[in-house]
């Protein structure tokens, strides 16, 4: 445990709330769970969570700012949505939890080698290129992302199931060299660039 | 019927030899069927799915739905927009939602779509729909059942709705907990709904089926498992990363988990096209990685009169 | 009066009684085995034509007591509903057609089961006379309210309001009680989201304003006797001095004291000035007045407070209230405001075991959070000082982990001890293990309020944790002493809001009261009830079981140990009349013959009709009113009951169950409320002193060498609708396995 989380000074402060709060997607929610639990339990992927999302909001209420923002627990979210709509108290759980994983990820702070964290990276780069998501290098990208020798084990242990959507004809293997995207990919760039910095500037992220 | 026209959002896995090609090959049909236009959105971009948020951050999210929408707004005026995919639908509703909750954001957003050309065409009051939508609200089950030539009698369908056609928004007068269209809609083409499926809304996993595939495959495996545990002869889901993960990992967890799953997955578009009279190919399954012989059986059988 | 009963039998064909019964056959039952001088039957009794046939039999004094075969006597009360006449009802509606199929091979059962009511009407108005109302009526109207915080303003205010006199006595030298001391108080009103004035202010000047409310301030009650419409009080000034006055009513409203923090060291308290209980939080929101609340080690502007929950209380710790006291969730949320309104950065951490905002407090509470009040489940164990700051030590419970946070202040939600005055039942009852329960609670100097001059002693009954007895699920006022009437903290731990609430029922209770009393009738739940007990003096042992069995104090003895009726007080629950032993009590309309009579006047088929006949004796305040709903609901039971509802389970008398077996009958089930400290008699002992009695029905069923299972005693509650038809049927089955009772034919 980081030295900043155990500092007395911290604990049951606003302070780390107020960051949240400033900072993440829906984090003006975070001081409204009343803890019940709901969300853990309705989570599928529950039990894989260090913290399920109740005890993250108590974390930020806590001061444990480097535990909250390091821990791979929201990057266990599937985007189900089932903890949204049993809150209570209507909190946009996925959201915050989203939220909370791009924030680290920002701060630099997320776990570097968390499939899901990596993978979003891939998968974003791989939108943000054309508009539109080109499967093929996406997957490809993933099996490689490991480095080479590790790609064509996974590749290997995939072959079955890319045979299989190949053959379905749901597999496009020349658009790993091709891809058309959107038309307007250079504007969709400019549009990108452009959100970006705002949202850097709204946050006090700029570099 | 007069035809109906709407502004279409077909979204990345329906592209051509995309993982939901076959889909979108029978959502056409259906179509055809009943007299609906599907007017594509000119140059759509991705929704970003429920992967983009962790690199692309709040607003750049939002500019690329937003994109869509204007884009929407501006070549198909006065069309609602309607996706096939649940996170295309999410996607965009939940921006639209989201801009008009917060003036700074769609200030933000409008100055990011400048950058495209298109900062003045969102407006964010066109209606944002699920095809299934469609379907139940401008058609209703009777009228859905009218065009319908052949039955799919005598077939079991375990209805997954999985999670993003039924939450946060869902179907309108349907439980987030228990939604009953997609029974519905198999028993009005004649099929056999399973009402005890009790995996109908369990997540697949969605995009961590990639980056987590062993967690992803323990619900997979649940929701497989549970369709044989109630008899079912196929799947039956609305929404395209549900039919992907189910479908072509049965495979992996087969070796996995030492199981014999051999389910096939399908979309409600296809049972309608075929109990329509379209062929096999009209109805996408020849894209099935899991074939589902007694539909294609049925697609086959010439129509009585 | 004076002239021979002349009985009238009105037999109504309505709400297809006519197509169902043979009414023809009832009227001739009436006639010939009932001797009735009168039998008419109607199409539609209780229309205006029925009830003008009544009247005019009643007019001309063809009948001076009637007796109505229609539906049940809870419905169509107002129709039927005759003046100088004695009244019986027979319930052919709900009680028989209505909870039988309507088949041809039910049909002969149902007829028995009518027929088999008639008769009993027949006998029991026979023994009915028409109640002459209390002689012994008091009709002083004034309403004495003791104690002079928020409860006691509000029932002062409230029955003024309605026209009554009032005299409102206060112990300290200032009206507002315990609210007089807060800075705010939580919301009452939309949005429910900022504290709010205390309206203290405003109630002491509505009091003063009220020409009808006399304060006495520095004064105590030192003597109360009497009754309703007839107490005595005497108001004891500190000054010295006592001034003597007459009231009808009374309420009390006492209030609670603060739990002694001095008890919980291990939290700080007293150790510190730095850690205070709510109480102390609010002098010092007081002193500071909106500004910044100051420490009161130093006077630093406090940055950052813990709010303790439940201090010494929701434990079972010794010394500590094993209650929750329901207030204090709420006080906290305010008090965190109080800072976060003066400074939002000012930290405040409220550590709770689990967050309880009754009434509107939820909205409240969120409130708090948006103000960003931290919320932390948790338990604290210690607060300590160290390094010129407090440390509070508690375990995170969300995060399981133990937490040592420094603060600057400690504020202990401690919990309300109720100013009940004296535990008149401590040592009677006591068992060992609440005598040892006793001695590990907090002791308080116990003064009596009332200073009541009742042979059950000085004050009003306890019921838990010293709160006030009070009937707490369906007459939450009552007290087991008629005309006195409790309400707010001292009944129960509660907030403003609910005791403003209380305070003004308690007000319309003694409003009803004193009414009653001047009219001579009984006060709830028998309310306007004119009958009263009497007694045969002659047959009387002076056993005294009904003086000390009678829950409300409203039978004293003479020097000779006779039973001295206090009929003012009384509730006519019965109660003296199912404990005498030698059967000498007895109310005009309702007596050991009345009922009695009624069992024995059943066509007994004998012992190879394989017709049994199962006795229900139904209390009148929940099991007869959930056979009736049962009847509503068309719930079929077994046409082999025949029930007699009873006052109270208590007024029930053993000679009737002994008789009923002597007749024949083959089971008797007995129909009571909850009874226990959750009790829901309405006459709060009834049921109970009932349970004990029927233990003794075990040695007369040995002697008679009967089955044990042939006497039940049950416990229903008037929402049983389902379940009461289930029992009968069920204990219908249970007769059927082990048989005949023997005694029938003899």
């Amino acid at each position: 445990m980081a030295d900043s989380d155990t500092a007395m000074v911290e604990r049951y402060r606003n302070s780390f709330l107020n960051e949240v709060e400033a900072n993440v997607e829906e984090g003006d929610w975070v001081k409204m769970c009343i803890q019940c639990g709901v969300c853990s339990g309705s989570c599928p992927f529950g039990p894989h969570w260090e913290h399920p999302p109740q005890e993250l909001f108590m974390m930020i209420r806590a001061g444990k700012r480097e535990a909250v923002l390091s821990t791979d627990s929201m990057w266990m979210c599937t985007s189900c949505y089932n903890c949204i709509v049993r809150c209570p108290r209507e909190i946009p759980i996925t959201h915050i939890m989203h939220g909370l994983a791009n924030y680290a990820h920002r701060l630099g702070i997320a776990p570097k080698m968390n499939p899901t964290r990596r993978f979003a990276k891939l998968f974003w780069d791989n939108i943000a290129q054309k508009g539109r998501v080109n499967e093929m290098r996406l997957s490809v990208g993933l099996y490689f992302m490991d480095g080479l020798a590790s790609g064509i084990k996974k590749s290997m242990e995939m072959a079955s199931t890319g045979w299989g959507m190949f053959r379905a004809k749901r597999m496009n293997p020349p658009t790993l060299f091709v891809h058309k995207g959107c038309k307007d990919s250079e504007g969709i760039r400019k549009m990108l660039k452009k959100a970006q910095e705002i949202e850097d500037r709204r946050k006090g992220l700029t570099v | 019927m007069a035809k109906k026209e709407y502004s279409f959002y077909p979204g990345c896995t329906s592209e051509r030899r995309a993982s939901a090609s076959n889909y979108m090959v029978s959502v056409e049909s259906m179509c055809n069927k009943l007299d609906v236009k599907l007017n594509e959105i000119p140059d759509w971009n991705c929704c970003t799915a429920s992967i983009g948020y962790a690199e692309g951050g709040e607003l750049p999210r939002h500019a690329l739905n937003a994109r869509n929408i204007a884009l929407s707004e501006k070549h198909n005026n006065g069309q609602d927009i309607v996706a096939t995919c649940a996170a295309c639908w999410l996607g965009a509703k939940e921006t639209q939602q989201r801009l008009s909750a917060s003036d700074q954001l769609l200030s933000d957003t409008k100055e990011a779509l400048k950058e495209a050309g298109l900062a003045i065409d969102y407006t964010g009051d066109v209606p944002i729909r699920h095809m299934v939508e469609v379907l139940l609200e401008d058609f209703g089950y009777e009228e859905l059942a009218k065009p319908a030539i052949k039955s799919l009698e005598g077939i079991k369908f375990a209805g997954y709705v999985g999670c993003q056609t039924n939450r946060p928004f869902g179907i309108d007068g349907e439980s987030f907990e228990n939604p009953r269209y997609l029974d519905k809609l198999v028993e009005t083409v004649g099929g056999q709904a399973i009402e005890e499926y009790d995996q109908k809304v369990t997540c697949c996993g969605g995009a961590l089926a990639f980056s987590e595939p062993e967690k992803s495959q323990e619900q997979i495996k649940d929701i497989v498992e549970s369709a044989y545990d109630h008899g079912a002869d196929m799947i039956v889901t609305p929404c395209p990363v549900c039919q992907m993960n189910v479908e072509i990992y049965q495979d992996s967890i087969n070796k996995n988990y030492k199981t014999k799953f051999n389910m096939p997955v399908t979309y409600y578009s296809q049972l309608m096209t075929v109990a329509y009279g379209g062929s096999a190919k009209e109805a996408g399954l020849d894209g099935q990685v899991i074939r589902a012989k007694q539909l294609e059986d049925i697609a086959a059988k010439p129509v009585k009169k | 009066m004076g002239q021979a009963n002349r009985v009238g039998v009105y037999i109504c064909r309505g709400c297809g009684l006519g197509d169902r019964l043979d009414t023809a056959q009832l009227a001739q039952v009436a006639d010939r085995e009932g001797k009735a001088d009168i039998v008419r039957e109607h199409e539609f009794l209780c229309s205006e034509s029925g009830v003008a046939m009544i009247k005019q039999d009643v007019a001309s004094e063809a009948a001076t007591h009637v007796m109505i075969a229609a539906c049940s006597r809870r419905s169509k009360t107002d129709a039927f509903n005759f003046e100088n006449v004695a009244l019986g009802r027979t319930n052919l509606r709900e009680g028989v057609i209505w909870v039988r199929p309507d088949t041809d091979e039910a049909r002969e059962t149902t007829q028995e089961m009518a027929a088999d009511y008639v008769r009993m009407g027949c006998a029991e108005i026979k023994h009915m006379q028409v109640p002459k109302g209390n002689p012994d009526r008091g009709s002083n109207k004034r309403v004495l309210v003791v104690g002079g915080g928020v409860s006691g303003m509000t029932a002062a205010i409230e029955a003024a309001k309605t026209g009554y006199e009032v005299l409102l006595v206060e112990k300290t030298g200032v009206l507002g009680g315990m609210t007089g001391a807060l800075y705010k108080r939580v919301p009452y009103a939309e949005p429910y989201g900022d504290p709010q004035d205390t309206g203290v202010s405003a109630l002491i000047e509505a009091v003063d304003a009220d020409k009808r409310i006399s304060v006495f301030l520095n004064s105590t009650i030192s003597r109360t006797s009497g009754a309703p419409g007839q107490f005595s009080v005497d108001i004891a000034k500190e000054s010295g001095g006592t001034q003597t006055e007459n009231v009808g009513a009374i309420i009390m409203a006492s209030g609670f004291s603060n739990y002694d923090a001095n008890q919980l060291p291990e939290l700080g308290f007293g150790k510190t000035p730095d850690v205070v209980d709510q109480l102390g939080l609010e002098q010092l929101a007081k002193a500071a007045d909106g500004g910044v609340i100051q420490r009161p080690s130093d006077g630093k502007a406090v940055t950052s407070v813990t709010f303790v929950q439940c201090a010494g209380q929701r434990s079972d710790k010794p010394g500590h209230l094993p209650y929750c006291s329901g207030h204090c969730c709420n006080t906290s949320i305010k008090q965190a405001m109080y800072f976060k309104d003066a400074n939002p950065d000012i930290d405040t951490n409220i550590i709770y075991m689990d967050l309880r905002t009754p009434g509107n407090g939820e909205d409240f509470y969120r409130s708090g959070q948006r103000k960003r009040v931290t919320f932390t489940k948790g338990v604290v164990e210690e607060v300590g000082v160290a390094n010129g700051s407090l440390q509070v030590k508690f375990k995170d419970l969300i995060l399981n982990e133990d937490v040592v946070a420094d603060t600057d202040l400690v504020v202990l939600a401690t919990g309300q001890v109720a100013n009940s005055g004296v535990d008149i039942d401590a040592d009677a009852q006591a068992t060992q293990e609440d005598k040892e329960a006793k001695v590990n609670q907090i002791k308080i100097p116990v003064e009596s309020i009332l200073n009541l001059q009742y042979r059950q002693g000085p004050d009003i009954p306890h019921l838990r944790h010293g709160f006030n007895d009070s009937h707490f699920i369906c007459f939450p006022y009552e007290t087991r002493r008629s005309g006195i009437y409790s309400c707010g903290p001292v009944r129960r731990p509660m907030d403003i809001a609910q005791a403003t609430e209380d305070a003004t029922g308690a007000a319309l209770k003694a409003i009803q009261a004193v009414t009653n009393a001047s009219l001579g009738r009984a006060v709830h739940p028998r309310s306007g009830d004119l009958s009263f007990p009497t007694f045969r003096r002659e047959g009387c042992t002076q056993c005294k079981r009904c003086t000390v069995e009678c829950p409300f104090g409203a039978i004293d003895e003479d020097e000779q140990s006779y039973p001295v009726f206090n009929e003012s007080r009384c509730r006519r629950c019965g109660t003296c009349m199912g404990a005498c032993p030698v059967r000498v009590i007895s109310f005009e309309n309702y007596s050991i013959d009345t009922v009695g009579s009624q069992l024995k006047a059943v066509d007994m088929p004998d012992e190879f009709d394989e017709k049994p006949r199962i006795l229900v004796l139904a209390c009148e305040n929940d099991a007869y009113p959930a056979l009736d709903a049962a009847g509503m609901n068309r719930l079929e039971y077994s046409a082999f009951v025949r029930t007699i509802p009873v006052r109270c389970l208590g007024s029930v008398s053993n000679i009737w169950v002994t008789d009923a077996l002597n007749a024949g009958y083959d089971g008797v089930m007995l129909m009571g409320c909850k009874r226990g400290d959750d009790y829901q008699c309405h006459f709060v002992k009834g049921s109970e002193l009932a349970h004990d009695r029927m233990t003794k029905i075990d040695d007369t069923l040995q002697t008679l060498s009967l089955e044990r299972e042939r006497v039940q005693v049950y416990e229903i509650a008037i929402t049983d609708i389902q379940r009461v038809p289930e029992l009968i049927n069920d204990y219908a089955v249970k007769i059927d396995e082990i048989g005949m009772n023997p005694f029938k034919g003899f």
